[in-house]
Parts: structure tokens; sequence; C-alpha cells
């Protein structure tokens, strides 16, 4: 056997090698920016030096000709330097205004649309799915593809109250993450078990402990150490299927899709927020979600029409109202928006503060 | 010729449409690669079934204990063979983009050259959600020679199981105004000091670090890091009265009062007649040429960034710029998200100095997350569990007004110790005036 080579223990590499030379020139002394269109954003520079940025969406998942084919657009179109924002768009950087049009028509040509800047909705953010996950209960990049499709015009355009960013998740662990509207799976039936396997595969403590309501103990099942849920207690929340995969939480029938509107993690006017509980009970109707790309719709062209400059899903809702929200859109409400888990007080109406 | 993929009528379905197709992308692939093919087929058949097929198991690269994620076909036939064989092994490699995630054109291509050359599928994601750039189908075979490949280059594994995890910071100082610290510096800084908790995985759970240049968190840091360093400044909004003017210009007095002065949370910026303004060491002001000026009160801002986002340049950060760190931020399991919450409301980070504190506070979190996190528990699950205050004391970090909404409505705590408590306050208000 051929000696092992030992790894070197680089970590993170320094960005300063792949960096626009203008950008490592003026790095810290920016001065100045603007949004001359849709995808297209202008920095100055307490020098004077400029760079225009040209962002484009991608599908994230890339095969190599796709990268190679945006590197040479890089080279023939900008100055061959490029970043990826945390939603997947490609971000081309470069010094001379006029390259920016050709720029644009290049990326276009090829697909890739521009936009995803200031006030658009850009990319979705997602996770995995089907394509790598091990735990998923629908294709995040599927989702991700069949509802921008449907926001494209969003995309490409800057006509919403203030940005919006979009998330997708596979199941309630919420990789996708915090967004002004996001996509989650919500399973609604407990775990189906497999009682033959749960000994071999699971470390029963472990799996015991991961639950958020108590509701999993040791049981014996047909004479084999196992686990068993109390259905009454159990939330289908499927945090006990990645430590034990005999417990499969996924159903290709009972596992929906909830819609959660209002996060934001920028500290802009209001104090960061979680995104709330609006519609669940959606199908996995893969491969385009119709049913929740309406829903999206709705949310988000309420929003359109009723936010105020600058003001953000939370902002729009704060100012308005729950109530409002739910008439304005026409989603129901019900007793499940009710918070009901720790701390839920808070989230209690404790006044005589009502709009009629 | 490479063997055909099943019939895909689903993911057909997800070629058409205006934006960019993950699946043609995946065809492309799948064209001259039986590699490829096999698991386009499973893919398709998880849309037909509604079900994932992946599961987990142990792979990884000598001398590392993390940083590949195993993914084996569960699809089997009656005989338990795999229905796709191709598709028996397919990992992805987790790598540590360039900090702020910047690359050239050279770089990219050397990327896919050193991924398909020794064995990759081809297929890259860029990125995950933790900012790993993800080389996604490799055989258990090849995992090694992949690696080798990306670590010859100056590539490193990110991290994955309960392990420090490959960090994110935003565009920053590189090409925005916002910018209050040199956030690559600061993620290469605390990631690659630590870098063992990284690659080999011995923590109760995951822990992230994340950096973003300026309160507007461009890397959502608040919500999706265990310790989020996040830009501020404690002097005053620099005003370009010039700039001011400019905006004042194209959008005039409603857009002004709309969207710049009645959005200030904390009420901080007012209009005054010009002639009735007073200047102050901590009220700056712009006048805006029509006999009227507008004021901004720093000592009443709190830094929120949304005057600046509306007036670029007009509106800047301060020149005394630093760091909140926020603690705790976390996903759903299993409390509940969590919002990171302050315990240091400012320090600075320019000098060498600088920066090797914010390592010794990252390495304390991290030792003190080891010592006391259960197992599976986050850092805000173990705040949660254990209180912010007994957090703070085995950090040894003052307790300051900064870290709360409100102090506490009940009187449900032991004050038998107030005067000790009381001193220490004292002693932390002389320290911080020096």
């Amino acid at each position: 056997m051929a000696e092992l080579r030992p790894p070197i223990e680089s970590g993170a590499p320094d960005p300063m090698p792949y960096m626009h030379p203008v950008m490592v020139k003026n790095y810290g002394k920016w001065a100045f920016h603007s949004h001359p269109k849709p995808g297209v954003l202008y920095h100055r520079a307490e020098s004077g030096d400029e760079v225009w940025t040209v962002k484009a969406g991608t599908a994230r998942q890339l095969d190599h000709y796709t990268v190679r084919e945006l590197a040479d657009i890089a080279d023939k179109y900008a100055d061959g330097f490029v970043r990826f924002t945390i939603r997947s768009n490609i971000e081309y950087m470069g010094t001379e205004e006029s390259k920016v049009e050709p720029l644009i028509k290049a990326l276009n040509d090829k697909g890739y649309p521009i936009g995803g800047t200031a006030n658009s909705v850009s990319m979705i953010a997602h996770t995995q799915g089907f394509l790598h996950c091990d735990i998923p209960g629908s294709d995040a990049s599927g989702a991700a593809k069949a509802v921008m499709d449907e926001l494209h015009h969003e995309f490409i355009n800057c006509e919403m109250p203030n940005r919006v960013k979009l998330s997708t998740s596979c199941c309630e662990i919420n990789c996708g993450g915090q967004a002004d509207i996001a996509i989650i799976m919500q399973h609604t039936k407990p775990p189906k078990i497999n009682h033959d396997l749960v000994a071999n595969v699971c470390e029963r403590p472990s799996v015991v402990a991961r639950c958020p309501v108590a509701a999993i103990r040791p049981a014996l099942v047909n004479g084999k150490p196992s686990l068993e849920v109390d259905e009454k207690k159990c939330i289908c929340c499927g945090a006990c299927y990645p430590p034990c995969p005999p417990m499969q939480i996924n159903d290709p029938e009972h596992s929906k899709f909830a819609i959660w509107v209002g996060g934001k993690n920028s500290n802009a006017r209001s104090k960061p927020t979680f995104h709330k509980l609006v519609a669940s009970g959606l199908p996995n109707n893969l491969p385009r979600l119709p049913e929740v790309a309406e829903v999206v719709k709705k949310i988000l062209y309420t929003y359109k029409a009723d936010g105020k400059p600058w003001e953000r899903m939370n902002d729009w809702i704060e100012r308005i109202g729950w109530p409002a929200f739910f008439e304005k859109t026409g989603l129901p409400f019900t007793k499940d928006h009710i918070d009901n888990w720790r701390g839920s007080r808070v989230n209690l109406n404790a006044s005589t503060h009502i709009r009629f | 010729m490479a063997k055909k993929t099943i019939d895909t009528p689903l993911l057909d379905q997800l070629e058409s449409g205006p934006g960019p197709s993950f699946v043609t992308n995946l065809k492309r692939l799948a064209k001259d690669s039986d590699y490829m093919a096999d698991p386009v087929s499973q893919l398709e058949t998880s849309s037909q079934h509604r079900k994932g097929y992946w599961k987990g198991g142990t792979v990884g690269v000598f001398g590392y204990g993390g940083g590949i994620i195993p993914r084996f076909t569960e699809l089997k036939d009656e005989n338990h063979q795999p229905l796709f064989p191709e598709a028996a092994e397919f990992h992805t490699l987790r790598i540590q983009p360039p900090a702020g995630m910047h690359y050239t054109s050279d770089l990219l291509r050397k990327i896919c050259d050193a991924w398909v050359d020794n064995g990759g599928s081809g297929l890259l994601g860029f990125h995950g959600q933790s900012g790993d750039l993800m080389l996604q189908g490799c055989k258990t075979e090849d995992v090694q020679r992949a690696f080798d490949a990306f670590n010859e280059m100056g590539f490193d594994l990110g991290g994955a199981g309960p392990a420090l995890r490959t960090s994110m910071s935003c565009v920053g100082a590189a090409r925005c105004e916002h910018s209050n610290f040199d956030e690559a510096k600061a993620l290469r800084y605390v990631i690659n000091n630590n870098i063992d908790d990284m690659h080999r995985p011995a923590l109760p759970y995951k822990f992230k670090f994340k950096f973003s240049g300026c309160p507007n968190d461009c890397v959502n840091a608040i919500q999706r890091s265990d310790f989020a360093t996040i830009g501020t400044w404690r002097d005053n909004i620099r005003v370009n009265e010039e700039q001011v003017r400019d905006y004042y210009k194209a959008h005039g007095m409603n857009d002004l009062v709309n969207d710049v002065i009645s959005k200030c949370p904390t009420k901080a910026i007012t209009l005054v007649p010009s002639d009735k303004f007073q200047a102050s060491e901590h009220v700056y002001a712009a006048n805006l040429g029509d006999g009227n000026t507008l004021c901004i009160d720093n000592k009443n801002c709190v830094r929120c960034m949304h005057c600046l986002n509306v007036i670029p340049g007009g509106l800047r950060t301060g020149l005394d710029k630093g760091v909140t760190i926020l603690i705790g931020g976390k996903s759903v399991l299993k409390i509940g998200a969590t919002m990171g919450t302050v315990v240091v409301p400012f320090m600075k980070l320019e000098s060498d100095e600088d920066f090797e504190r914010l390592n010794e506070l990252a390495r304390n979190a991290i030792d003190f997350f080891a010592e006391n996190a259960l197992e599976h528990e986050r850092t805000g699950e173990m705040i949660e569990r254990i209180g912010i205050a007994n957090f703070l004391e085995g950090m040894d970090l003052p307790v300051d007004p900064n870290m709360i909404s409100e102090p506490r409505a009940n009187p449900y705590f032991r004050s038998d110790d107030w005067d000790e408590q009381v001193e220490k306050w004292n002693e932390y208000k002389q320290s911080t005036a020096a």
C-alpha cells in the first residue's frame, strides 16, 4: 500500500490572489455605491476608482461545463474576476462601464438572468433535497427552480417595496434558513418505525434525547429492543429520523409544505426577526409545486401592492397587523398559527390594541 | 456512448421556464458519464416516489475525521443490489472557498480540471448553506486523490458533524463602503487558528462562526452562527452634505420624511429649521439648502443601517470602527430557532492584539461549549439551559445592559450577593472609562 499523504491543514484560503486588483487596491476604502439598473451595482472608492458589478442567477448545482462557460464569459466580457453570493448568484466585477451591457447580453444569451439586487426577489436559498440529503422530504433544487420560474419577472426587475429573500427546506431542520418567505416541509404523521432495525441501527438513549416533546421511550417490540412513540404527544418534527433512520418520517402523501413569512436577519429598522407560520398543508406536488407557488405569489403580490418603500415583509406586517395580513392575503387563520411552544405567552395580544 | 438514464418525465419539466435549470446541468454530465447517469435516474425515482434514497456512512481522508459527506444508494433491487449501480457511492467533498467566495476564471477552470481528473463526477455546488464549495459525486476509492489534488492547490476540507464548521464572511472591505473591519482576515484568523476542531470532530455538536461587516449582516451571522462577529462603529455617522443634498434633490421632501426620518427606529433623525440648528459633539447634520437641516442624534442611534442604506455615500459609518459579538444563533432543533445575543457590545478589531483577543474569545467559546454542552446541544441551547449569566461568568465577560432588551420582570432571583455585584459593575464602569 502506498504511503498516505498527510493533509496540509491550510484552512480557509486567502482571497487576495483571486480578487479584482482594483478591489485589492481599495480594500476597506470604499465610499459610495449606487444601483444603475436591476442586477448592476456601481461602487466608488475614496481614491475615485470604480467597479461595476453584474449579478446573474445560477442553478447552484453546476456541471463543470457550465462553470467553464461562466469562466469564459468572465474572460471575454469582464476582467476575469467573479464571486458568488450566499444565494448562489454569481457576480462579475469590472472597471469599465462600457463592458456592462455586452456582459449582460452574453450572460442572457446563455440563459443566466440578470437581477437579484436591491428591491428585487433574489434567488431562493435552498438545500440538497433528493439530490444528496439522507433525510429529505422533497427535491430542494426542483422547488427552487419551479418557484423562481414563477417569480422570474421579480428577479430581473426591482419592483418590490424592499429586497425579498426566499428559502426552501426539505425538512423542519430548515437548512434553507430564515427568509421573508420560507417554504419548508412539514410532516403531519408520526414516524413509521421498522422495529426489526432499531436495535442494530440506533443508539436508543440519544434518540430519546432528541425528541423536543419527550414522546419517545425505549420499548420491547416483538421481543426486540426498540423505541415507541407516544403519538398523542408527537409533533411530527422528524428530529428522531436523522439519528434513527428506521423511524421513517417522510411520507409521500402526508409530508406537506408550510409557508413562513417575515424572517429578516438585517438590523435595518427593526431588530432581526424569525419567520412566522402563515400556511400549511400544501401538497408535495413535484416537480413544480403549483399549490406552493400559488400561495407564495399571493403573499408576494399582496406585499408588493400594499408595502411602502423600504418596508421588508416583516416591517409591512408590523405596520398593518397580522389580522390584516390574513385578510389581505385571503389565507385562513387557524389554531395552529397560535404558538404553544415554550415562551409563547409573549406572542399573545396582552392589550386592547385591535384594528377594526 | 454512456449508459442511458431512465425516462425522466418529472425532471424534464424542470428544464423549461426562464430560470437556469439544474436538471439541464445534471443531464449534460449524464450524457457522457455513466457515473452521473445513475444518480439522475435515482433523482427521478425520488421525485416519482417522493422519497429520498441516500444513506450516510463513514468515508474520510487520511488524517482527518470529517469534511466528507458519504452517500450510498438505498434504492435496491430484490437481491439487495443497487438498482442504479453507479449511484452506489456518491459522496460530497466539502471544500472551504476563499473567504468572501472570490474566484478568478483561471481558478474556476483549475477547480473543474482537478475535480474531473481525479474521479469526480463533474458536479459542483456553489455553495452550500454553511458556505462550502461542494464537490458532489465521488466514489470512496477516489475521495483521497480528489482531496489531495485540491489540497495541493491550496484548498482544505470544510467541517461536518460535531465540529467547527466552514465559515462565511460578506464581501465587506473588498467592495462595500459599510465595512467596519477586515472580514476576510477575521474569518481566516479565527477559523485557521482553530482548524483542528474542524478536521477532528470532537465537540458536542456543530459550532459555526460568521462574519458580517455591518449590521445589515449579509451572511446572516445573527441567525445562522453560534458566534457572530458583526461590524459596527462607536462615533458619529459621517455626513457628506453634498451627497445628502443630491439625494434630497432627486427624491424630495416626501421621500426624505417617509423613507428616512420616519423609518429611524429610535427617532434619532429630525428635521429642524436651519437657523435653529445647534451643532454639538454628538449631533451631526446636513443643511439641505432650503432652510431645513437634517439632524442625527448619534447618542440615540442604534446603528441599524437603514438611513445609510437609503442615502449611500451621504451617510456613512463612523471612523471609530469595531465589532459586536453575539452568541447562540441557531436553527430549529431542538428548542426552536434562537437568535444570537450580545455578549461583547463593542471591541476594536484593527491591531494584531485585537485579532488575537477575538481569537481568544472564540477559543474560550469553543472550550466552554466543549466542556458544558450536552451531546447534540448547540451553544444557544446550552445558554438557554444554564442561563446567560453563568455563560458570561464562565467566559469571564462582564455583564452590560446592552446585552438585554429589558431587565427581569419577576422577583425570582437570589440577591444576597447584591453588593458584590454592584462592586463588579463599578469596576467595569471604571475599566471602560479608562
